[in-house]
């Protein structure tokens, strides 16, 4: 399998703190690629690498074999690479629909000579817009509301219509900032099946930050864990499981210390 | 209390507006209807950048002026059609929005406002001291009317009626990139740009290009307001004028084309109908400008939410049959 | 020649500076640009002509009186017109802070009039010589009393209690509630220490210049604020070299290249500023979290 990301040495740095420390991640094509770690493990960060909110201190972040490293965000949405919000940012007073509109590229290249002159070509292509965005909302179970203003879907159904709005961009690569925060049980159980079918009807390859370990272990084809600003383990759902070092950086390593 | 703008209600005002040349013979008024027309432009054209797109400009009287200037010396100097010189002034000034847009708008912050505001001033200074060309304090004077095939129209009554083509050609115009692809992103824009850029969407693409349409439209209303004045000077384009057109777009609600009409006429107005209050005129502005914002920052016209977007879909729940029409 | 416009271009970036910390330690902490600032210099100025030649007080009640009253319309003007909207858009401080502007300048106007007012300080007016360079003792006075004041404010601002809770205020709002800093009060103070730091650099103005008029807060606010954003805005030793480099640029500007075009040479820098270190000379970088 090809490599879709491929992170060499990433670092970033905040003053004296190094928030991602010399990080190296390959994601192969098709899998599901998981993040996890402690609160403050540079997870978030490691994400605004990938999106170009943040440049590196050093390191280098190759997509498709293209160097994204000097992009900026909305350049790497061409390229094939969306995200969502770990505090959702949506646009609030655009309904559900508008939301997804606002992302399609058809929608928002859309050249001002077109929009003021377009006749029914523009209508013909406006029409495709919002039949691809219904496709969407169909998937995400959102279609019933999409005359909905944003701000006052549930928050549950929110965080699906970040998903649904990182997908209107067509991308190559999902990037989820912990999807399921604030999910109940069966929220989260269709959380997963949505993130599947992404994948596997969608043929997009995503790349999660998860805090929910029964969720990243059941969902993830790959984890990979961060602490401090470092990757410290890397490897199959069963190997994260049982590595030592894993279990240390989420318990503390003052109780096993104790224990010597 | 509402006014919808129902077609019948749009048609009624319409007609009124195109009869009352003749009904009126008093130059006087169709004087104040003229510079009505004007701050109308202003407006929605403060209104684009402003209201859609979320970036204060403090500077409008300027581009306004830049637009008067060029076109009353183009008019005078090398005898260019009033039309013409239109679309030259428009250019013009929607080129210095561009180049006061370069290094500001890519800035977040409050940049914008006072950097406006500091161009505004420049421009002033340069109206007074370039002499030369400018005649400083002195003004333009003798500034030509517009002719179409030889004959020039010169009466208030073709200026009133250009007037009335322009706006509503404004209007369209606005409309159609409002309700487009490119309105919606410079919603986008005006709500988060992070967001916005997390969707592929470059902010200062669409901050520029409301900033250079704003400006343009301004350049335009300085052309016309030369031409239909005959004589300009710097003491027009200042600080006040600026802050009256905001006050126009703020109170007649943010966003909203017919709000930024509404509050253009009643501005227009209030000095001519409340003489008595002339030495509180502005005060009150300032203070209706805060009490606004602190109880109703949509304005008074206040298009709380969007009709409809270029997809013809209502806002909040209502029904969007099929897909668009035209 | 130089040496002389350099004491001139030094003595304007005092007051420059002056108003420019008002600017810098309200967007420091509130994130927001106080547009009313300039007119809130403006009424202090006022307010000491109308103690000094209305009421007939000496220039030592004047003064601390005048500033103290200052900070109260500084401390008024923010509970009124950008409490109720502070956490709400930015646009909507804006075109508050500018309808509060908008409000005290007509006010003057209609209180005081538009006419240019003579400030009689009643101070002798006396020169020294050095060599071809004049230095009068109002000049004197107004970089003497600008430096105190910005050591002044230094001081509080790092060496007092209060000036911590600033300092906490400034670098996270919210947090500086949790861990019990009253940041509404320290925001008052803000404003306070701003307004009251203006009012005396107005009357600084009004001994120098002899003239004060009601739209002096727009030209005045402006370069404070280009001062502000040049030494990089939220910084308060920012806005002090900034005040200074404002004032000496303008004042030469205006001796060798054009005198029409005085008030133009602050907004020229603050955009050349902009273009090359938009975090100004001693700002830091902004970064917002995601």
């Amino acid at each position: 399998m090809s490599a879709i990301l491929k992170v060499s040495n990433a670092t970033m740095q905040f003053g004296g703190l190094v928030a991602v420390d010399d990080v190296s991640v390959v994601q192969r094509e098709g899998e599901i690629l998981s993040l996890i770690g402690p609160n403050g493990a540079g997870k978030t960060t490691f994400f605004n690498l990938l999106t170009g909110v943040y440049k590196p201190t050093k390191g280098q972040i190759l997509f498709l074999d293209e160097d994204i490293t000097n992009l900026k965000p909305y350049e790497r949405v061409e390229k094939g690479i969306s995200r969502t919000f770990q505090n959702i940012r949506l646009f609030s007073e655009l309904t559900t629909l508008e939301n997804l509109l606002v992302a399609h590229p058809d929608c928002n290249r859309e050249g001002l000579i077109e929009s003021i002159f377009g006749r029914s070509k523009l209508i013909a292509k406006r029409s495709k817009v919002v039949e691809d965005c219904e496709n969407i909302l169909e998937m995400i179970g959102l279609k019933d509301q999409e005359l909905e203003l944003a701000t006052n879907l549930p928050y549950g159904k929110q965080r699906l219509l970040e998903i649904g709005r990182a997908l209107a961009t067509n991308p190559r690569l999902v990037l989820l900032d912990e999807p399921g925060a604030g999910m109940n049980g069966l929220e989260k159980e269709e959380l997963s099946s949505l993130i599947i079918n992404i994948t596997k009807k969608l043929n997009k390859n995503i790349l999660l930050i998860e805090h929910d370990m029964k969720f990243v272990m059941s969902i993830s084809d790959r984890i990979i864990v961060f602490d401090h600003g470092v990757k410290i383990a890397e490897g199959l759902p069963e190997e994260i499981q049982n590595n030592q070092q894993v279990i240390e950086a989420y318990l503390g390593r003052g109780i096993t210390d104790d224990e010597e | 209390m509402k006014i919808k703008l129902t077609k019948p209600v749009l048609a009624v005002v319409f007609a009124l507006l195109l009869a009352l040349p003749l009904v009126t013979t008093n130059n006087y008024v169709l004087h104040i209807f003229i510079s009505m027309g004007i701050y109308v432009i202003l407006s929605l054209s403060l209104n684009f950048v402003t209201g859609f797109a979320g970036q204060l400009s403090l500077g409008h009287a300027a581009f306004y002026g830049i637009g008067s200037y060029v076109g009353a010396l183009i008019m005078l100097n090398f005898h260019v059609n009033f039309f013409l010189a239109l679309i030259i002034s428009a250019v013009v000034s929607g080129l210095f929005g561009f180049l006061l847009g370069l290094p500001t708008l890519r800035l977040k912050g409050d940049y914008l406002a006072i950097v406006t505001l500091g161009f505004g001033e420049i421009v002033r200074l340069v109206f007074i001291n370039w002499a030369k060309v400018t005649r400083g304090p002195l003004g333009l004077p003798g500034i030509p009317k517009p002719t179409v095939f030889g004959v020039e129209l010169n009466t208030s009554m073709a200026f009133y009626y250009m007037a009335i083509v322009m706006i509503i050609v404004t209007v369209v115009i606005m409309n159609k990139i409002i309700n487009s692809g490119i309105g919606m992103a410079m919603q986008t824009v005006k709500a988060d740009e992070i967001a916005a850029e997390s969707v592929g969407i470059q902010p200062i693409k669409y901050k520029m290009l409301a900033f250079v349409i704003s400006s343009a439209f301004a350049g335009i209303a300085g052309c016309f307001y030369a031409s239909f004045i005959s004589y300009i000077s710097p003491t027009t384009f200042i600080y006040n004028t600026s802050v009256t057109i905001l006050a126009m777009v703020v109170l007649g609600g943010l966003g909203s084309i017919p709000g930024s009409i509404v509050g253009a006429v009643i501005l227009t107005l209030a000095p001519e109908l409340l003489r008595f209050l002339s030495n509180y005129r502005m005060l009150i502005f300032g203070a209706l400008m805060v009490v606004m914002m602190i109880y109703r920052p949509q304005g008074f016209w206040g298009a709380g939410k969007r009709v409809k977007n270029i997809y013809k879909i209502k806002a909040g729940g209502g029904k969007h049959v099929g897909h668009i029409k035209g | 020649m130089f040496t002389q416009q350099l004491i001139n271009g030094i003595t304007v970036g005092g007051i420059y500076a002056l108003i420019a910390l008002g600017y810098s330690m309200v967007y420091g902490i509130l994130r927001i640009v106080n547009f009313a600032h300039g007119d809130i210099f403006m009424m202090g100025t006022f307010l000491g002509l109308f103690f000094t030649q209305s009421l007939g007080m000496q220039f030592y009640i004047a003064f601390p009186l005048s500033a103290a009253a200052t900070a109260f319309i500084g401390i008024f003007v923010e509970k009124i017109a950008y409490r109720p909207i502070r956490i709400a858009d930015k646009l909507a401080v804006l075109i508050s802070a500018l309808g509060v502007s908008i409000f005290l300048q007509n006010l003057a106007q209609i209180i005081w009039g538009t006419e240019t007012h003579a400030f009689k300080s009643g101070i002798e007016v006396s020169t020294f010589k050095f060599g071809g360079l004049i230095l009068s003792n109002i000049q004197l006075i107004v970089i003497f009393l600008s430096c105190v004041l910005m050591m002044g404010l230094y001081f509080v601002v790092n060496k007092t209690k209060i000036g911590v809770a600033m300092r906490a205020t400034s670098h996270n709002l919210n947090s500086a509630k949790l861990i019990g800093i009253n940041t509404d009060r320290i925001i008052s103070f803000t404003f306070g220490i701003g307004s009251a730091l203006a009012c005396i650099a107005g009357l600084l103005v009004g001994i120098y210049y002899d003239a004060v008029f009601p739209i002096m807060g727009y030209s005045y606010g402006l370069k404070a604020f280009a001062a502000a954003i040049l030494g990089g805005i939220g910084s308060i030793p920012g806005a002090m070299v900034g005040g200074f480099v404002i004032g000496i640029v303008e004042t030469f500007g205006a001796a060798y290249i054009s005198a029409g075009y005085r008030d133009a040479f602050a907004f020229g820098i603050l955009i050349i500023v902009l273009i090359f270190r938009p975090s100004g000379i001693l700002g830091k970088k902004l970064v917002e979290k995601v």
